[in-house]
């Protein structure tokens, strides 16, 4: 069996894979990936720490299963902004974006 | 130190992580990207949380990926593969490296390894009571939520014709 710690350190990396993700990524989709890979390092985590509680620990599952879910909303909304955006500007490179700017 | 099972997921799904992001056909990063969320599954599985588990392989490997690839194939194009990155990617490297390292320290630091993990576990009779009871207000905003995230993305995407509100099949 794993120890807590292992679980906390993967989730770090994974998050920092995320953070390298939206900052070189240019490519919307990609973008959407890496918020991906951040959220599922979150879940981890959570559930991780239910885990290894001192006592049986029902919230954190719970937890997790929320955010599952609000995520796959959030993936749903920003994949239709996505399209949208491809429909104006025939392309979803963020840079393509600058001319929303107010 | 970790087990070997432990070991194996993890360097798959980091591996696969790191392919979602860096492949050059966006369409092959998609289908890595659903390696690495069924390695978290698996880790669901390790830790015991079989049904978050299920749960993560039914909606991220479902319907997520399903729905990232269909939009992939209704927006792609060729431009994609040779888009220069140079200096940000020595930037966002070195980003990550600092965010890795950092985070790492402390948590090596912070003492964790010392936890006494309890023999029994969570059963999902346990997590649908809590869901439906204490948790029941949570769940009903979390459907409405969903219900508007769906109703709001499907008429985002509508094609109006003719700059006419109404018209449209999809």
């Amino acid at each position: 069996m794993a120890e807590i710690i292992d679980y906390v350190i993967l989730s770090a990396v994974l998050l920092a894979i995320g953070i390298y993700g939206l900052t070189v990524k240019r490519n919307a989709i990609r973008m959407l990936f890496a918020i991906e890979i951040i959220a599922n390092a979150a879940n981890l985590n959570l559930v991780a720490f239910s885990r290894n509680l001192p006592v049986p620990n029902v919230t954190g599952q719970t937890l997790a299963l929320f955010s599952i879910a609000i995520a796959a909303a959030e993936v749903a909304v920003g994949l239709a902004l996505i399209i949208v955006a491809y429909r104006l500007y025939r392309d979803i490179d963020v840079k393509e974006f600058r001319s929303m700017r107010g | 130190m970790a087990d070997p099972a432990f070991l194996t997921v993890a360097v798959i799904t980091v591996a696969s992580a790191i392919i979602a992001l860096e492949f050059k056909e966006i369409i092959y990063g998609a289908i890595a990207l659903a390696i690495s969320l069924l390695g978290i599954a698996a880790f669901f599985v390790l830790l015991d949380a079989t049904f978050v588990a299920m749960f993560q392989v039914a909606v991220y490997v479902g319907a997520v990926v399903v729905l990232v690839i269909f939009t992939i194939m209704l927006v792609r194009r060729e431009a994609w593969m040779a888009v220069p990155e140079g200096r940000r990617k020595v930037m966002g490297i070195t980003i990550m490296f600092i965010t890795m390292f950092g985070l790492g320290a402390v948590f090596i630091a912070s003492g964790l390894t010392e936890q006494a993990v309890p023999e029994t576990t969570v059963t999902f009779t346990q997590i649908g009571e809590q869901m439906l009871t204490y948790y029941s207000p949570a769940l009903i905003a979390m459907a409405l939520t969903l219900a508007a995230a769906v109703i709001g993305a499907l008429a985002l995407a509508k094609v109006e014709l003719g700059g006419s509100r109404s018209g449209g099949n999809n």
